[in-house]
């Protein structure tokens, strides 16, 4: 059991759901992300997806694109989050998973990753750029590390696909609520619902939702489907608009409308 | 499933084979598929699609009507007897891919991509351009078919290669210029496959290089192998035998593909493809991943690339937009470490000065990207002997290089 296993199985027993910001490490550099880091935590997040930069990110949309490439400007280096993870974890109530794309793994190495992101504190990989085909090295080496792997799985993914990916998926399923790329959205899909509850009749894997979450709004929509839902864009356009000095509090002040948001919901449900 | 080796390992040196990729989209270690879920159905689709198109009679023989009737096919085997002169050795023979319609060889590719386009029932295409050869080959071919096109292009390579912009727009094409990054053919190729993550149910995006995930380097090389197809023909017919040596340029890699591929198990045929030498071979100064980069992963697959020690994309440099990419096809790769291609590089000046002495010899004007194999195969040419024939693809015209030619060597255009 990881601490990922461990967190969805208390959430499920006290019948809430996961609140997982996402926010990209060194944007605007790293003191901030770990201040952040910890302002969110207070603020009552349950997991943290922790956004390693990367030069061509393929399914981002403008908001992430741009954090992550300030954050290259400022000369963010992998080893700067590995350091923040064994600087942060101890401290932090909920667990931190790194959203990084497979040129970065394979660059360093599979088992290195795997091993160092481990020993800095991070409980699992979400590799937005690794189809299962591909996916059978890494998955291999996260079991053996009872390091997490989470795979995703879009409107685009037919239901026997969906199947087989939640087979070779640890910790959580990434479900992507849209066809697009990552980026805040007034309107969800209105099948989405249908299709995440097909899913979780399917699967013992909690299934978290992510992409187009923009607020309390959208996320109390979701709540009462999902097992957890995930904000980047929104939470990191905030981010930048903030400040270096005011991201922290104005950050905090968005996570607490959407875990309100978020139980609301899901006590309704 | 394929599994990727560990780095440390090196790649079993061994004759290349034409049997491939497999189906995993793998030559040898190199290919694969490093994309997001959402584009695996259409990789699926368009991988089915295509190997039903290629037992289609009819699919064959509307693509093949329309390179002879529309491009211009097969285009001239030309012997090229001052530049031969001037190398002093071997006879150099050129292919002519410039005087094909659009005036390169990307056309060959956009056809048959579009023709695969209406056979999906897709109704949009997009694009990527470097050079705008590219952009302009897909502008015609969707004009050609009443497709909607928007072509994705660098702002600094819009600004180098203005009458391709133009020409783009005359054919009805929506311009979309990249503002990210270096403003270049990486950039261009990541807002394509970002737009690709949302219009993916009614949109093909025709990659224009033999880059990107399974099944594209396979797609590419294919329909851009009429090239060799022809100059085994033409050689045999007009030299009595297969060339000594064939030269191409490769930037991601398309025509030195289409031009190798047919000649792969050929052992007496050498084929050396030339990258782009920029200014020096420092990082940022060149476009060369196979002679200065290592294996990694860019654009959804795995290949040489020019990257730093965190796995980043490093900016590159080369004179020609065409050759500014920091990544190569999968193909070359496998050809690389298998050592059945060489692959050189050629600096800016070196290809600017090859520039010049086809222009003046021969009274053909070459596109930048192809000056890189012109300048090499003069030198290659002058160390064989005056019986031995060496043939370079002549992979485009260098109209839409006028005005930054100008710029470069500092004169008013």
């Amino acid at each position: 059991m990881s601490a990922i296993d461990d967190l969805f199985a208390r959430l499920k027993s006290e019948n809430r759901k996961a609140l997982m910001p996402f926010i990209t490490a060194g944007d605007p550099d790293i003191a901030v992300t770990s201040e952040i880091l910890q302002a969110i935590d207070q603020a009552g997040a349950d997991l943290c997806e922790l956004g390693i930069p990367y030069s061509d990110p393929i399914a981002d949309g403008p908001v992430i694109q741009d954090s992550y490439q300030r954050a290259l400007d400022n000369g963010f280096r992998l080893n700067q989050a590995l350091d923040l993870g064994a600087q942060q974890t101890a401290a932090l109530t909920m667990p931190l998973v790194t959203m990084v794309s497979y040129s970065i793994i394979w660059r360093v190495g599979l088992q290195k990753y795997v091993e160092q992101a481990k020993q800095a504190g991070f409980h699992g990989a979400i590799v937005p750029d690794l189809p299962v085909e591909e996916a059978a090295a890494l998955s291999k080496l996260c079991q053996a590390a009872d390091f997490s792997l989470v795979q995703l799985v879009t409107p685009t993914t037919s239901r026997e696909r969906q199947l087989q990916i939640a087979e070779s998926s640890s910790g959580f399923l990434y479900y992507v609520s849209v066809t697009g790329i990552t980026g805040e959205r007034t309107k969800l899909p209105t099948d989405l619902v249908d299709h995440v509850a097909w899913l979780r009749s399917q699967t013992e894997l909690p299934i978290c939702i992510g992409f187009g979450i923009s607020g309390p709004e959208t996320a109390a929509q979701l709540a009462p489907v999902a097992d957890g839902l995930i904000v980047g864009s929104a939470v990191v356009r905030r981010i930048h608009e903030a400040g270096p000095a005011n991201a922290p509090a104005e950050v905090a002040a968005f996570v607490q409308q959407l875990r309100q948001a978020i139980d609301q919901a899901s006590t309704r449900s | 499933m394929s599994t990727l080796p560990q780095q440390s390992e090196p790649m079993e040196n061994g004759s290349a084979t034409a049997s491939v990729p497999d189906m995993n989209g793998r030559f040898g270690d190199f290919g694969g598929r490093f994309v997001p879920e959402t584009l695996m159905r259409a990789l699926d689709q368009l991988a089915e699609e295509y190997e039903a198109a290629k037992k289609d009679p009819e699919f064959q023989r509307e693509l093949n009507q329309l390179l002879k009737t529309f491009v211009g096919r097969p285009s001239p085997f030309y012997f090229a007897k001052r530049l031969t002169e001037a190398a002093g050795g071997a006879q150099i023979w050129l292919k002519r891919e410039d005087l094909n319609h659009t005036g390169a060889h990307k056309i060959n590719n956009t056809l048959g991509q579009a023709l695969l386009t209406l056979r999906m029932g897709k109704t949009r295409v997009i694009a990527e351009t470097g050079a705008g050869q590219h952009g302009v080959a897909s502008a015609t071919a969707c004009a050609h078919f009443g497709l909607p096109c928007t072509v994705f292009m660098g702002a600094e390579d819009i600004r180098r290669q203005k009458p391709n912009v133009f020409s783009m727009q005359l054919m009805g094409a929506h311009i979309e210029s990249v503002e990210s990054g270096s403003r270049t053919l990486r950039d261009a190729v990541n807002e394509a496959m970002r737009d690709w993550m949302s219009s993916v149910e009614d949109t093909h995006y025709i990659i224009g290089s033999v880059i990107g995930p399974h099944p594209f380097p396979m797609i590419v090389r294919d329909f851009q192998s009429v090239i060799g197809r022809e100059t085994r023909d033409q050689s045999r017919e007009l030299l009595g035998r297969l060339p000594d040596c064939v030269v191409a340029c490769v930037g991601g890699g398309s025509n030195a593909a289409g031009m190798f591929y047919p000649f792969v198990e050929d052992e007496g045929v050498r084929l050396v493809g030339v990258e782009a030498g920029g200014r020096g071979s420092q990082a940022g100064d060149h476009a060369a991943p196979m002679a200065f980069g290592q294996p990694g992963i860019l654009h959804g697959s795995y290949s040489y690339v020019v990257q730093d020690d965190d796995g980043q994309t490093c900016d590159v440099h080369s004179m020609s937009a065409g050759l500014d990419y920091p990544g190569v096809g999968p193909e070359h790769s496998y050809w690389k470490d298998t050592g059945r291609v060489d692959y050189i590089q050629c600096g800016d000046t070196e290809a600017m000065s090859a520039f010049d002495t086809l222009s003046r010899t021969e009274g053909i004007i070459p596109a930048l990207e192809t000056s890189h194999a012109i300048a090499k195969a003069l030198q290659i040419a002058s160390e064989m002997s005056a019986d031995q024939h060496l043939v370079v693809c002549l992979s485009g015209r260098g109209d839409k290089d006028a005005m930054e030619i100008a710029r470069l060597k500092g004169q008013e255009f």
